[in-house]
């Protein structure tokens, strides 16, 4: 019974040791969402913004980027998804990706590689015109942040 | 070993504090009168060499520490800060970053040395299996060393190695943003990783005192691989041992100095005097050169998982030498077959090493993908099966008849002490 009760006192000290650890109140309050303008982005052309210290890349598609993303059977792909389901419905020009290689984290180089899309200069990874993995060691597509249109020409990140 | 003679305290002084405190009885039965085979070579001494660097490494880096500051905006200029203004900064850096290669090459030559002479087998498995911990954390000091300094190479090593643990399932994702304190590798991440390269060489120094004490229960291992029988199979600690360790010790300096001295960035990276940039990956990241054959193991499988869990268990399996290599016999002195595929083990090592630091393409990547393959088949399959097929070459019936004839060392020519004339 002592031993429990010495036991569950122990546990309850590590709690703030081990949760301090974890982002403070500063860092989650700086990772509030961010408006980008689109009108600056020429078709094409690949920003890249900063929201929660993530890069995040901001395609404006040509249509042969379209074309290709959706001509592929993407069932048969590592990571199999649609390119209808990683763009928002009516604007499949733009394209908004998390700009971290899934494999170790390293920030891949638009239009290189072999699917006219991104490739990872640490471990060779290649992703194509939609962001998804087509090869190397990387185990999951570009990953998509949470944002919607506020209009037109306007999105919301976070 | 019974029988050496025992510290018996002369001052007044002494004899009151040995009843009180018997250190100095400690320190004599442990360093000096301490038995040890007479017949240990040049490879025993990279022990004593490797309690230096570790001493080198805390001098040198609390002194760094003084004039360093743990935070993303200047972390980066007070380096160049301790370069260029402090008293002997840059001799203090050069040294401290230069000691982390010189005692990991210290610490491989100590590893392989063990490998080759059976230091592992029973009775010393608990000693071999805290040096492994001591490795362990050694791999874990200096990468978060690496990061201090917050260079692009610094930022992208901190990126990649946090980014090894979201490969674990379900909670990969929670363990990395627990790690950096944030969204992404920043100022929480450099802060905690300055506080724990300071802590861990006191948790090493920890684990020395008992590596050094399983050291001493079990004995040396020694050239031959059998135990010492009688007092004509050692020598005391004080002076043989001591002057031999001291000497190469001198040796091994020259070779650190000629570093700090004339290839002080030598083993660096360019791209480590460009401050941290989080919106740009250098084109080609590769870590420090002792992480190379790990590294080239990590990017052999194509599968991120198994690529994380490979690398750990290349080092982990190291911990259950003991009980894979099933022979009895330990050195490979006496083990004609051991002994080749040894050296074949150091060179797929070295292989690998080379391989780690080229780009990940091609005919680079099918290479490391055998040498990895021959990392664990040498490890899992050869070694427990080399102690059922291998015949070993007669042992010698104990160390001195190894090392003696007519009762002289084999190859002296200059006068034998005193005590060892039959």
């Amino acid at each position: 019974m002592t031993g429990a009760v010495a036991a569950a006192g122990a546990v309850a000290a590590l709690v703030p040791e081990i949760a301090q650890m974890n982002p403070d109140a500063s860092t989650i309050a700086a990772g509030a969402p961010i408006e980008v303008d689109l009108t600056p982005i020429a078709e094409g052309q690949v920003i890249k913004v900063f929201w929660r210290g993530k890069p995040i890349f901001i395609d404006h598609r040509t249509k042969k980027d379209i074309e290709e993303a959706r001509a592929v059977d993407w069932h048969i792909l590592p990571d199999p998804q649609s390119d209808q389901s990683r763009v928002k419905e009516g604007k499949d020009q733009w394209l908004v990706l998390i700009g971290i290689c899934t494999h170790l984290g390293c920030i891949p180089l638009a239009h290189q590689g072999d699917y006219d899309g991104w490739f990872c200069p640490c471990h060779g990874s290649q992703y194509d015109s939609s962001g998804r993995i087509r090869r190397g060691p990387a185990p999951a597509n570009l990953a998509l942040p949470p944002y919607e249109f506020v209009s037109d020409t306007k999105i919301r990140i976070g | 070993m019974s029988g050496h003679p025992t510290y018996q305290p002369q001052s007044p002084f002494m004899k009151w504090l040995e009843a009180r405190l018997p250190i100095a009885g400690l320190v004599y039965t442990s360093f000096v009168a301490y038995p040890t085979p007479r017949n240990l070579n040049y490879w025993w001494t990279f022990g004593g060499i490797l309690s230096f660097m570790l001493a080198v490494q805390i001098l040198t880096g609390v002194v760094l520490a003084m004039h360093y500051t743990p935070h993303v905006n200047f972390a980066f200029d007070s380096v160049e800060h301790i370069m260029r203004d402090v008293n002997y900064g840059w001799l203090l850096r050069y040294l401290h970053s230069n000691g982390a290669s010189m005692f990991f090459l210290a610490v491989y030559i100590h590893i392989a040395r063990g490998m080759y002479y059976g230091s592992y087998k029973d009775p010393r498995e608990v000693l071999w299996i805290l040096g492994v911990i001591i490795f362990l954390l050694m791999i874990a000091t200096g990468f978060m060393g690496y990061v201090l300094p917050w260079g692009q190479m610094s930022f992208w090593a901190a990126t990649v190695i946090t980014n090894l643990f979201s490969a674990i399932p379900l909670v990969g994702e929670s363990i990395v943003t627990w790690l950096w304190g944030g969204y992404s590798v920043g100022n929480p991440t450099l802060n905690r990783f300055y506080s724990l390269h300071y802590l861990l060489p006191f948790v090493i120094a920890g684990v020395v005192v008992l590596h050094v004490w399983a050291l001493h229960v079990a004995g040396q291992n020694n050239p031959a691989g059998i135990d010492a029988k009688s007092s004509k199979d050692t020598v005391a600690f004080t002076p043989y041992a001591t002057i031999k360790d001291a000497f190469f010790l001198a040796c091994f300096l020259v070779v650190f100095g000629w570093f700090v001295f004339y290839i002080p960035n030598y083993m660096g990276h360019p791209d480590n005097y460009i401050p941290a940039n989080p919106s740009v990956t250098p084109t080609h990241i590769v870590p420090e050169w002792y992480y190379l054959p790990f590294y080239a193991i990590l990017r052999a499988i194509p599968s991120k998982l198994g690529g994380v869990t490979m690398l750990l268990l290349s080092i982990v399996l190291l911990a259950f030498l003991p009980w894979l290599d099933t022979s009895k016999v330990r050195s490979a002195t006496y083990r004609p077959l051991y002994r080749q595929f040894f050296w074949i083990f150091i060179a797929a090592v070295i292989g690998l090493g080379y391989l780690g630091s080229q780009p990940p393409e091609g005919g680079y990547v099918y290479a490391a993908r055998i040498l990895t393959a021959w990392y664990f088949i040498h490890l899992l399959i050869i070694l427990p099966l080399l102690g059922y097929i291998e015949t070993p070459k007669p042992l010698p019936k104990s160390i001195s008849e190894a090392v003696l004839r007519e009762g002289l060392p084999i190859g002296a020519s200059g006068p034998v002490p005193a005590r060892d004339k039959v």
